[in-house]
């Protein structure tokens, strides 16, 4: 795992550019996460409101519904959960491109507004998974840097195009780059520029949506080698979004499951790795193809489809594909509760510390769906 | 090695593109057991895909198959017109693609597109087919079938779209199932899911698969044989796991060293330096020497054709042995 870097170590002696800017430091509040969530919804209507109203129903989907979440500096955690689960909604609710229904994102200590203020928006930089799509195809890689750095005065207009290639040397892409096109580039090239475009900013927190998703195999690990000297080098905090475990597993220190909207888990990689504790956990980390196993007609690891956002199951929301499910689940919704000696691990799960767990793990329901 | 129920011999793809003939698969022989799955791996380009779409013999417009032969229960497919492919492809060979959304029809009910097969080639009569339908979902476990029947693709979730695919592809009771990348677009609790599936239909029903794909696990869970393409050509075949674990072609070893594996945490990826070559005009001698490790002399010279070795693996690498010391490395270090 690779050591957090204190920010007093930031500025890199072949890097002069990349931390000398004034005010690029922020102060953290000790005690205090470096980018906190606090009870963060987001939701989208859906259909005709007024006929909504009309008929007292309410026509929303829930993606995001309350979710805590803190990030300290230089710590990657990852947001890992099926498509559908409100990781990218999450994402773009943190990184000030969408607004939250509820609750409040601090950052350093401070509540951000609704509205970002320009500096606010440069401590959170986001990566994309589809680096075809997330680049201008009308400007060239230089111009790109160079509006950005213009907008924001990142560095004087004399020293926009050193800063740019210092950037672009960063992230391993020779000079030669400024003047291409982004359809010039390979995906991973552009997944390269991409990046580059988001450290221009010197943020604090990098977010990263399935950045190699859309990559070759052999390309994805040039991308994840990348964001992870990145990150000892510049002592980035890393928000990686991914479904895939392996990859998690390769980059981050902490990992939030997600599940409908909730993290349902929370906890160290290797701790959640080795001992998970929500049925949901389980059912990923079993669902993961190895290279060391071969499928076989035991039931799946998680039974049925991830119901709708539209319409939650009440009380636990995973209930209806859990293989421990009680009474108490349909009415009870769980809350995120730290284990017991291990504030660090978190579960919602009714049953997540008694022995119907553990026993569950071992034989799995037969039943198809519910 | 007689009962094959696929076999390609020394097949040839080419693609006339203004630039142009692309050597899209160049020189391709592989055999499909009866009852057995056989992953086809490579990046995108390695010609993976144009191998299946020959096969079905629905190659774009400026593609053609210039030499070999493709022999399905013995019978060379490549002179075969539209007309007569029309017969086999359903009731011999199906395909599984990794969209279902794009795949299916979208104005059709489920039902009746599962029933389409067996009216058109096995003669059933409509609610024969209909029946026919019915029992295919509950096999590939589409929850209340009788209902399900009546909805249209969009009203499925995609792991049930992909059940759907399945259930088209098992509707003819075909020998062969070709499947891209079956489940790429698929979570990863839904493609668990998928993969059982798969692997039980394989057994219930003796039909063998081809099954192409990027993602090396995936491969492991559900074929007993591997093949791995690059740059249009073959490179290395053998049994998966033992492809997977002792890699003979520095390619293979390549690809498994730069994916993340979940039950083993490197500390830090190795990528294959470099990127594929061109398919017009590929570098002479072996294809993958310009982003070679173990690359010497005569690896820029020499041809290198696939070459059996002992216990049914087949390479073309010149120095293999020096690429399975790495891979031995590999494995011993913690």
């Amino acid at each position: 795992m690779t050591r957090p870097v204190p920010p007093a170590e930031r500025s890199e002696p072949d890097l002069p550019g990349i931390a000398a800017v004034p005010g690029a430091e922020v102060p953290s509040a000790p005690g205090e996460p470096l980018l906190a969530a606090r009870d963060i919804a987001v939701w989208f209507p859906y259909g005709s409101q007024l006929v909504a109203r009309l008929r007292h129903e309410e026509r929303l989907l829930r993606a995001v519904d309350g979710v805590d979440l803190e990030i300290a500096r230089g710590e990657a955690l990852a947001l890992v959960g099926e498509s559908g689960s409100g990781k990218s909604t999450l994402a773009l609710a943190l990184a000030g491109l969408r607004r939250a229904d509820r609750g409040e994102v601090r950052f350093a200590g401070r509540a951000l507004p609704a509205r970002r203020r320009r500096a606010d928006q440069r401590r959170i930089q986001m990566v994309f998974q589809d680096p075809y799509s997330s680049l201008n195809p009308r400007l060239t890689v230089g111009g790109m840097l160079r509006e950005l750095l213009r907008a924001h005065s990142v560095v004087p207009k004399s020293r926009v195009a050193e800063f740019s290639r210092e950037l672009l040397a960063l992230v391993g892409l020779g000079e030669e780059a400024l003047t291409a096109y982004p359809r010039q580039f390979s995906g991973g090239q552009r997944q390269r520029v991409a990046i580059a475009r988001a450290l221009a900013l010197q943020p604090d927190v990098l977010v990263a949506d399935e950045p190699v998703s859309a990559l070759d195999v052999s390309v994805q690990a040039t991308i994840l080698n990348l964001l992870r000297d990145l990150r000892a080098e510049l002592g980035l905090s890393l928000l990686l979004i991914s479904h895939n475990l392996a990859v998690v597993r390769h980059l981050c220190d902490r990992v939030a499951v997600m599940y409908l909207g909730r993290i349902i888990e929370v906890a160290p990689a290797e701790q959640l790795f080795s001992t998970p504790r929500h049925p949901y956990t389980r059912g990923l980390l079993a669902a993961i193809p190895k290279l060391s196993q071969v499928a076989d007609d035991t039931p799946a690891a998680v039974l049925g489809d991830p119901p709708s956002p539209l319409r939650i199951p009440s009380g636990c929301r995973f209930r209806t594909r859990c293989p421990i499910a009680q009474a108490r689940c349909e009415t009870e919704d769980p809350v995120l509760t730290a284990t017991p000696g291990d504030p660090g691990h978190r579960v919602a799960c009714h049953f997540a510390f008694t022995p119907l767990a553990t026993e569950a793990a071992g034989e799995r329901d037969q039943q198809d769906w519910p | 090695m007689s009962d094959n129920v696929l076999e390609l011999r020394d097949l040839n793809v080419r693609i006339a593109t203004r630039r142009g003939i692309v050597r899209a698969v160049d020189g391709v022989s592989l055999e499909v057991p009866r009852g057995e799955a056989v992953g086809l791996v490579g990046e995108s380009g390695s010609g993976k895909s144009m191998t299946l779409r020959a096969i079905l013999g629905v190659l774009p417009a400026e593609a053609r198959v210039t030499s070999g032969q493709i022999l399905l229960d013995g019978r060379d497919l490549v002179p075969l017109g539209n007309a007569e492919l029309n017969h086999i492809r359903g009731p011999k060979m199906s395909m599984i693609f990794q969209e279902p959304m794009s795949a299916l029809n979208p104005v059709m009910r489920v039902g009746r597109q599962i029933a389409e097969g067996p009216e058109v080639h096995l003669g059933y009569s409509r609610s024969r087919a209909a029946e026919r339908a019915l029992e295919l979902m509950s096999r590939v476990g589409i929850p209340d079938p009788e209902r399900r029947f009546h909805a249209y693709p969009h009203e499925f979730s995609g792991g049930m779209r992909q059940r759907v695919m399945i259930a088209i592809a098992l509707s003819c009771d075909p020998e062969i199932i070709l499947c891209d990348e079956p489940t790429t677009a698929l979570d990863v609790t839904i493609q668990d899911q998928i993969l059982r599936l798969l692997t039980r239909l394989c057994r219930e029903s003796g039909v063998s698969l081809v099954f192409v794909t990027h993602d090396l696990p995936v491969v492991a869970q559900v074929c007993q044989h591997l093949a791995v393409m690059y740059a249009g050509q073959l490179v290395e075949r053998g049994d998966v796991r033992e492809v997977l674990l002792d890699p003979r072609h520095p390619y293979t070893l390549g690809l498994v060293r730069s994916a993340p594996d979940f039950d083993y945490v490197r500390e830090s990826l190795m990528p294959i330096p470099g990127s594929p070559p061109s398919l017009i005009a590929p570098p002479p001698g072996c294809r993958f020497h310009p982003r070679c490790d173990f690359a010497e002399e005569d690896c820029r010279v020499t041809e290198t054709p696939l070459r059996m070795l002992p216990g049914g693996r087949a390479t073309a690498c010149l120095h293999y042995e020096r690429c399975s010391e790495a891979a031995a490395a590999d494995r011993a270090r913690p």
